[in-house]
């Protein structure tokens, strides 16, 4: 039997040493269950049960919850404990609430009414108490009952240091929970100015809180940037003897040092050129310190110090103007990538990756590329190696890119399985990128499928194809080495499907040569056949006609082939269609028909490489850029001369839009001179009044409001007096249709009727195909025109129709924006909260992050704004946001070429009639056009 | 924001654990079994991180027990690994030197030592001494006064201290 402490929790110690006692699973439970059903009993029955007796059970729930096993009661003799006047019992009781205690538990209003208590009691122990409680639970109640009092215990003037700490950062969790909470005005400021608090510990705390009124707010929390700058510029100039014991192992105040320099990366650097020196002495200091001599040997030492150190390089990075610190930073993290610390090694890698983004630092981090191929190599860590393999990635460039791909490719065949596909996947892009000379693509990517084939993704083997196809200089080695690769014995399925396409589109460039005689080519490929799954042997067959075409010598070979039964009586419909279709072609079809039919593949647009996309959609968030940023304030040449071809390109496009626009303000003066024969015909007298108005700006001033078709897809799209249009659309993936139904409202036929597609930014990112229509359009008919569109890229805006025709010899013209929005790609994705909240935070960064607050404009009608939400594309998802009130989405932009995962909150402010909405996807772009699109639908 | 921190035995057994962010318990069982594996599986001398579903994992071992961290991408991984140690500390100087023991029989003491250090899974005092005072403070409040030392365990094995193998 242990010592316990005076009369202590004697039953508790002695449960739990039985427990430890126990030999085995069964009897363990065994014990539980019937310390449960005495302790139920305890509960129901006894009515004398006292505080410590209370207190006691509630332990020992506690303890058994903890070994893993669910609890379902005592719940309400926890919370009676809150009330009780000895604080071990108090504590207890908000011990178990804190940790078993859900936030949409019926009792939170007692608890809250016992914390009110607490909070309001003189003793500092009993307050922060109360305040660990509401931190832990942190519920939207928490958030409404206390809203007003922990702001005021923060900023009061007689508040004790310890209450003022927790204060800080339970306003912070109450703040997570809901934004609302933080008052603005006057507060502000008293808020940035614990700053410069006395207490350290205050400082520390406040630093969190701020940060996350600053990540809100930048602007209104500005302030803080020169409070933030003076304080570290304090400690990191203090000896380590100046701050006692917020000094730890040598270390001045490390903590609070992470928070302000992590506080500061909410910024760009100060413009204040005083400020702005000041912060570089500091972090000049903080990187001179780190060539100082070891204070201690201990690891605490060097793991605060160096802490210090990866957040000034964060922030140095982050700022990206400072060429001095950006290469002394790099010079620094290369020192790590030789230390024994395998933690250094890791993160230095992992800091370098960013370093080599940057114009300034990119060139030095080059220098290190040997060490880095040596981490790739020998690092014991799989999970140092993976970054090493991120920063090869990311120092890339067109100088280093044969021999990093290469060495990638060495790496690859011993790679670990974890990270081979993603590997392939880099390798692929490189090659792409930066190949100067198109053979030494095809040898890469064919390497690629050789060395670590089952990791290699369609999209990869794709890409080699539409690269083969588009380019004639490399069609005749790729033929020469596909044959070349598929001599191997055993050669992976997705060689033989990249060989059995190339080989059918070229393989007459390498027939002249008899050992890749016709006859040889189809014996080597029809050798792999039967080792293949039915999806190959579907594109085997198509390139065996291919080659009946090409070599007409092989022709009753081919024939054979088709005619066999595994093939022509296949089980599986796909061969067995093919089988006989071809067999039939080549038989009846006549060589010319032949040669039209089974012609070479035309070229693939020029379209940005999908892998891409798939490496980020593997590793949403934080896929290592091998893009090099220009500089803030100094674009580099390059960058500079495209902008300014696009802007030209844009500028173009804008002066044919407001060309038309002209148009349809001030119409062809044949309008006005016929304005009577019009109002003749209406026999409408009132239009009289306004006649000029109506009809020189007749489109206008009638119903129509596209953006009304953001959130639907059917109705009428447009009227006046003249015509009526309809829309009805389906979208499908990357794909839409839309059908336009013209009624013409008149007596009289419309004439000369055409409708043409304005040129618009979305060009280059939207096909869109308008389907001819009828030029006449008879008096009370109907007609209809169908609108394809597919989507390759995302894109802004919607595009805009010009419609014209002749209505009793005046000339008309409209202009009338289709209802073909980027969110018409969505596709819906259900969810729960888990992986939203994952994916939300993922999505958290900067540039993939778009917001907008703006006023109801329609009442805050809540109903009315789901419904439009149903109607947006994106699956709206329920009971995932804490605030019923609030709405939150997610769906997936289907575009050709890739597809971008997005998701979105609309946070409703009923009191401030205004409405928050936060978008975030992969795809900057696409975060701002949906926050757009949205923007005046409510 | 530290998501969660467990405290657990190099046999799997959690110890303790402290979430900062409400999620159903059925998760949290989810996510502690995976974590328990994949970090017994590791070799000492390898990295203290690890990536992690949209997380950072920093984790010690102190003897016979593991601490571990769930961080958010933009944390400090070694401030992290300072965090634990710190708490390690302020065990060891609250129950003299500490070792498992003494956590699975305190375990309510062991909370309280972390909700004086963390809050809302941010660092509230990295002061030990400040740390200690609240404790202590604490204590005196509570009306059996037991002295710190009498919530020994030690005669019930032998198992080594947490701090001193670390150091």
């Amino acid at each position: 039997m242990p010592a316990v402490r005076g009369d202590g929790m004697r039953g508790l110690a002695v449960f739990i040493s039985d427990i430890r006692n126990c030999k085995s699973k069964e009897a363990e439970v065994k014990r539980i269950n019937k310390e449960l059903a005495n302790i139920r009993s305890k509960f129901k029955g006894d009515k004398t049960l006292d505080g410590y007796q209370k207190k006691k059970y509630v332990c020992k729930l506690l303890f058994i919850f903890l070994l893993g096993h669910d609890i379902d009661f005592g719940h309400m003799e926890a919370v009676n404990l809150l009330s009780s006047n000895k604080y071990s019992e108090k504590q207890i009781g908000y011990l178990f609430i804190s940790v078993l205690v859900n936030t949409n538990s019926e009792l939170i209003n007692l608890i809250i009414q016992s914390i009110k208590n607490d909070l309001a009691s003189r003793n500092p122990i009993h307050v922060n108490l109360a305040m660990q409680c509401i931190a832990n639970i942190g519920s939207k109640e928490m958030a409404e009952a206390f809203g007003y009092d922990i702001p005021k215990l923060l900023v009061s003037g007689d508040t004790m240091d310890v209450v003022k700490q927790s204060a800080a950062l339970c306003l912070l969790k109450l703040f997570r929970t809901s934004q609302e909470i933080i008052p603005g005005g006057e507060w502000t400021s008293r808020i940035v100015h614990l700053l410069n608090d006395q207490h350290l510990g205050v400082v520390t705390a406040a630093a969190s809180l701020i940060d996350a009124l600053v990540k809100r707010n930048p602007d209104e929390y500005k302030a803080c940037i020169s409070l933030a700058v003076s304080r570290l510029s304090r400690i990191v100039t203090s000896s380590y003897t100046d701050l006692q014991d917020y000094t730890y192992y040598f270390v001045p105040a490390p903590w609070l040092s992470v928070k302000l320099l992590r506080l500061l990366q909410n910024y760009t650097p100060p413009e204040d050129p005083g400020l702005r020196g000041r912060l570089n002495e500091c972090l000049e200091t903080i990187l001179n310190k780190a060539q100082e001599p070891p204070k201690s040997k201990k690891v605490q030492h060097s793991n605060a110090k160096n802490a210090v150190l990866f957040e000034a390089i964060s922030l140095i990075i982050h700022h990206d103007s400072e060429p001095n610190l950006l290469v002394r930073a790099c010079n620094q993290l290369g020192q790590f990538l030789s230390n024994r610390e395998t933690n250094l090694r890791y993160l230095a890698l992992e800091s370098m990756c960013l370093l080599a983004t940057s114009e300034f630092s990119h060139e030095a981090i080059k220098k290190h590329q040997e060490v880095v191929i040596l981490s790739m190599k020998m690092e014991k860590d799989v999970s140092v190696r993976q970054q090493a393999v991120d920063l090869l990635y990311a120092m890339c460039d067109r100088s280093n890119a044969e021999e990093i791909v290469q060495e990638m490719l060495n790496y690859l065949e011993t790679a670990d399985y974890s990270i081979r596909e993603e590997m392939v996947l880099k390798v692929a892009i490189l090659a792409e990128k930066y190949a100067t000379d198109y053979t030494w693509y095809v040898d890469v990517i064919l390497n690629l499928i050789r060395i670590a084939g089952d990791y290699v993704s369609e999209e990869v083997w794709y890409r080699v194809i539409q690269i083969v196809i588009n380019r004639d200089d490399v069609q005749g080695y790729a033929a020469k080495t596909v044959f070349e690769a598929l001599q191997a014995p055993a050669c992976h399925e997705n060689m033989v499907k990249v060989g059995g396409y190339i080989l059918g589109e070229f393989g007459n460039l390498i027939a002249g040569d008899q050992r890749s005689a016709p006859i040889v080519q189809f014996q080597l490929l029809h050798s792999k056949y039967h080792l293949c799954s039915s999806m190959t042997r579907a594109l085997l067959l198509s390139t065996y006609v291919k080659f009946v075409n090409l070599f007409p010598e092989v022709k009753s070979v081919v024939q054979d082939v088709f005619k066999q039964d595994s093939n022509l009586r296949s089980a599986d419909a796909e061969l067995q269609q093919r089988s006989s279709e071809y067999l039939q072609l080549s038989i009846i079809a006549s060589t010319d028909v032949l040669a039209t039919v089974l012609e070479e593949m035309p070229s693939f647009p020029e379209r940005e490489s999908s892998i891409l996309n798939v490496l980020k959609k593997k590793k949403p968030g934080r896929v290592p850029e091998n893009e090099i940023r220009p500089a803030k304030g100094a674009p580099s040449s390059e960058s500079s001369v495209s902008h300014s071809t696009a802007n030209s390109h844009v500028a173009a496009v804008s002066s044919a839009v407001s060309a038309d626009l002209l148009g349809l303000s001030t119409p062809p003066s044949a309008a006005s001179s016929n304005v009577g024969v019009l109002l003749d015909v209406l026999g409408d007298n009132s239009f009289a009044g306004s006649g000029q108005q109506s009809s020189t700006a007749a489109p206008q001033q009638n119903t129509y409001n596209p953006k009304k078709f953001v959130c639907k897809n059917n109705g009428v799209l447009f009227e006046n007096d003249l015509l009526q249009i309809g829309v009805k659309c389906e979208f499908r993936q990357h794909l839409g249709r839309l059908g336009l139904f013209y009624g013409n409202k008149t007596s009289f036929p419309l004439q000369n009727f055409s409708t043409a597609i304005v040129p618009g930014e979305w060009a280059n990112k939207l096909n869109v195909q308008v389907k001819p229509v009828d030029s006449i359009l008879e008096a009370g008919a109907q007609i209809q025109q169908m609108i394809n569109g597919e989507c390759t890229e995302d894109y802004n805006d919607a595009p805009s129709l010009n419609i014209s025709f002749i209505y009793n010899n005046v000339p008309q013209k409209l202009t009338i924006k289709l209802p073909m929005f980027l969110n018409k790609f969505f596709e819906p994705t259900e969810m729960n909260g888990e992986s939203f909240f994952a994916r939300w935070k993922n999505l958290g960064g900067n540039p993939q992050k778009s917001q907008v607050i703006f006023r109801a404009t329609q009442g805050m009608d809540l109903t009315a704004a789901r419904t439009k939400l149903m109607g947006f594309g994106m699956a709206l998802l329920d009971n995932i946001d804490p605030n019923p009130d609030n709405f939150v989405c997610a769906g997936i932009v289907h575009t050709s070429t890739a597809q971008i995962g997005c998701l979105l909150r609309l946070e409703p402010n009923k009191p401030a009639q205004m409405y928050r909405l936060t978008v975030r996807s992969s795809k900057e772009s696409v975060s701002q056009e949906v926050c757009e699109l949205l923007s005046d639908q409510f | 924001m530290m998501q969660f921190m467990l405290l657990f035995s190099r046999q799997g057994k959690l110890r303790l654990q402290k979430w900062y962010n409400a999620h159903p318990d059925k998760l949290k069982k989810k996510i502690t079994r995976e974590l328990i594996t994949t970090i017994l599986a590791r070799k000492p001398k390898m990295c203290s991180f690890l990536e992690w579903k949209d997380l950072k994992i920093v984790y010690k071992r102190y003897a016979s027990l593991y601490f571990c961290c769930a961080i958010e991408q933009g944390d400090n991984e070694l401030l992290t690994l300072e965090i634990i140690h710190r708490y390690v500390e302020l065990l060891d100087k609250y129950f003299g030197s500490v070792c498992e023991l003494d956590i699975i029989f305190n375990f309510e003491k062991a909370y309280f030592i972390l909700d004086e250090l963390l809050l809302g899974g941010e660092i509230q005092e990295t002061s030990k001494k400040n740390v200690l005072k609240a404790i202590a403070a604490q204590d005196l409040l509570q009306e059996d006064e037991a002295k710190v030392h009498e919530l020994r365990y030690k005669n019930f094995s032998n198992s080594a201290p947490l701090e001193r193998i670390s150091s």
